[in-house]
């Protein structure tokens, strides 16, 4: 690991402050993923901003009946609240199907949208990645690529996001706050958060330099079946081959977000026109122009019936 | 000179430890050390099993580090050193987290339980004695990381946390078998002694596996 110098901020506007004024800073929350990072010496922080003390771990109703849930609120806690276990049952399913318990206890709500993607060659830093090293090249295309995006890929990178919260929360159009080095907050709807790779696979978030999350919210209770279904390689703490996100309602109308396909949490508000007419029709629109791979066109199928499952459950759910 | 059968165990962990990290890694993970700046030291105050400790660490150094290196505190162990294996896993503020993934200076005015601070040899914790009564391990390597862990499951199924598996969001969930075992996919026994670990784990909830 690359040595660092450390420092633990006081307030939001500090930390984003200090993180704009020093090039190579990194905040670091749960530290789950970029230590990780580190060891490998993927990520090089120069400098590190604890923000573990700032008071952003309260969940609390907001007056429109929605939930604004602090950055520093963990994974454990989140799934727990009886709001969302309750209101938002979509979201702690989500939340439970990630990692394993210590990681949850320790992982926080923003630090799981910043996680970085699991693609095995960004991984290994004897390989060519535009997301590490941009420009380098891309060696999941023509490699081993099983796990890899299906959809609003590029030819610079196609690797998928990994987390299972996020997908729950762009179902449910969460808003990310946050707050800039000059003290402005602002407002990002989740579809806007992470990119697609493009031509710059390295820049993942509209975040911009400094800027640090407060908070997550979500708008007051959709109410429906919430459902959400992971398929992975083994039963517990594994990256999802594919996820669906369910929230439907009784005339069966309703709203699909996908896992394991893209680079970010993969919704197309369009497409879910389809539903009332089943699965297929579903997964061919929110997979339309998809583009897998020899190794991955399994997942496209696997959306198809994986929906299949969750629609039948929600039926019987509702009968 | 020393004979084969002389070499204590700690010393053969060693060298196995040594075969395995020249093989099982890429070439870059041997490479920890390759900052190039000078380390930065940072001062830590914690509490270690009901005992106030005060270190001056390099930034870098993990939790685990810190308890095994500094503090001697050798029944935590490293696995992976990536949170995939949870050998490492500690209770820290009543929560347990792999002590491989977070830094050592992060833990200011923590108090953190390891293996030795959950009971001793004369004194076993209810699951240390389980764990020996229902043979929950064989050659040891895991067995700290699954006794905390498992420790720290009945406590958070107490606390009405849900898991994947509970089938219900709204029911506070009990200890069965398919909910340990769920909770425990963090800590890995490549011996297999899950069965045994699940039966300690059972007869200290007071329930069967």
């Amino acid at each position: 690991m690359k040595t660092f110098s450390y420092e633990r901020a006081k307030t939001p506007a500090e930390a984003a402050a200090a993180a704009a004024r020093i090039n190579g800073a990194r905040f670091i929350a749960g530290g789950t993923n970029l230590l990780d990072l580190m060891k490998l010496e993927i990520e090089t922080p120069v400098h590190l901003i604890d923000v573990n003390g700032l008071a952003l771990d309260k969940i609390e109703v907001m007056p429109d009946g929605g939930l604004r849930v602090g950055a520093l609120v963990r994974n454990t806690d989140l799934a727990a609240d009886e709001r969302v276990r309750r209101e938002y049952p979509l979201l702690s399913r989500a939340l439970l199907a990630g990692a394993s318990g210590q990681l949850r206890n320790k992982a926080t709500t923003a630090g799981n949208l910043l996680q970085r993607t699991r693609c095995a060659y960004f991984y290994d830093t004897n390989m060519a990645c535009n997301k590490r090293s941009p420009g380098s090249g891309c060696s999941a295309m023509g490699g081993v690529s099983r796990q890899h995006a299906v959809i609003g890929g590029s030819d610079a990178c196609i690797a998928t996001h990994p987390s299972d919260m996020a997908v729950a929360m762009r179902a449910l159009d969460a808003t990310v706050e946050t707050v800039r080095p000059n003290g402005s907050t602002r407002q990002i709807p989740i579809a806007k958060f992470h990119r697609l790779p493009g031509d710059s696979p390295h820049i993942e978030t509209s975040l911009q330099s400094g800027e640090l999350i407060t908070s997550v919210t979500l708008p007051k209770p959709v109410g429906g079946t919430q459902l959400y279904y992971k398929v992975r390689d083994r039963a517990s703490y594994a990256f999802a081959l594919v996820s669906v996100a369910l929230i439907q309602q009784k005339d069966g109308s309703g709203r699909v977000a996908l896992g394991g396909v893209a680079h970010k949490p993969w919704r197309v508000e369009s497409a879910e026109r389809a539903l009332p007419r089943g699965s297929k029709a579903t997964a061919d629109a929110v997979l339309a122009g998809a583009k897998p791979t020899h190794d991955n066109e399994f997942k496209v199928k696997l959306v198809e019936r994986t929906l299949a499952a969750v629609l039948a459950h929600a039926k019987e759910m509702r009968s | 000179m020393q004979n084969t059968e002389d070499i204590n165990r700690r010393e053969l962990l060693i060298a196995g430890a040594a075969t395995a990290a020249a093989t099982a890694f890429p070439p870059t993970v041997s490479a920890q050390d390759s900052g190039t700046a000078a380390p930065v030291i940072s001062k830590v105050t914690f509490e270690v099993n009901g005992k106030q400790q005060s270190l001056a660490l390099d930034t870098r150094t993990t939790l685990l580090d810190a308890l095994r290196d500094h503090l001697h505190l050798t029944g935590t162990k490293k696995g992976c050193d990536h949170g995939q294996c949870g050998a490492c896993t500690v209770i820290a503020g009543g929560r347990r987290i792999n002590s491989c993934l977070t830094l050592a200076v992060m833990h200011e005015g923590d108090r953190i339980t390891t293996i030795e601070g959950l009971g001793t040899p004369e004194h076993m914790h209810p699951m240390q004695a389980a764990f020996v009564k229902h043979d929950g391990f064989q050659c040891g390597y895991c067995t700290p990381g699954q006794i905390c862990s498992a420790v720290a499951v009945l406590d958070e199924i107490k606390a009405g946390v849900p898991s994947h598996v509970s089938a219900d969001l709204l029911t506070p969930p009990k200890f069965t078998n398919a909910e340990f075992r769920e909770r425990m996919s963090g800590n890995i026994c490549r011996c297999g002694a899950y069965s045994n670990i699940a039966e300690a784990a059972a007869e200290v909830a007071g329930t069967r596996a």
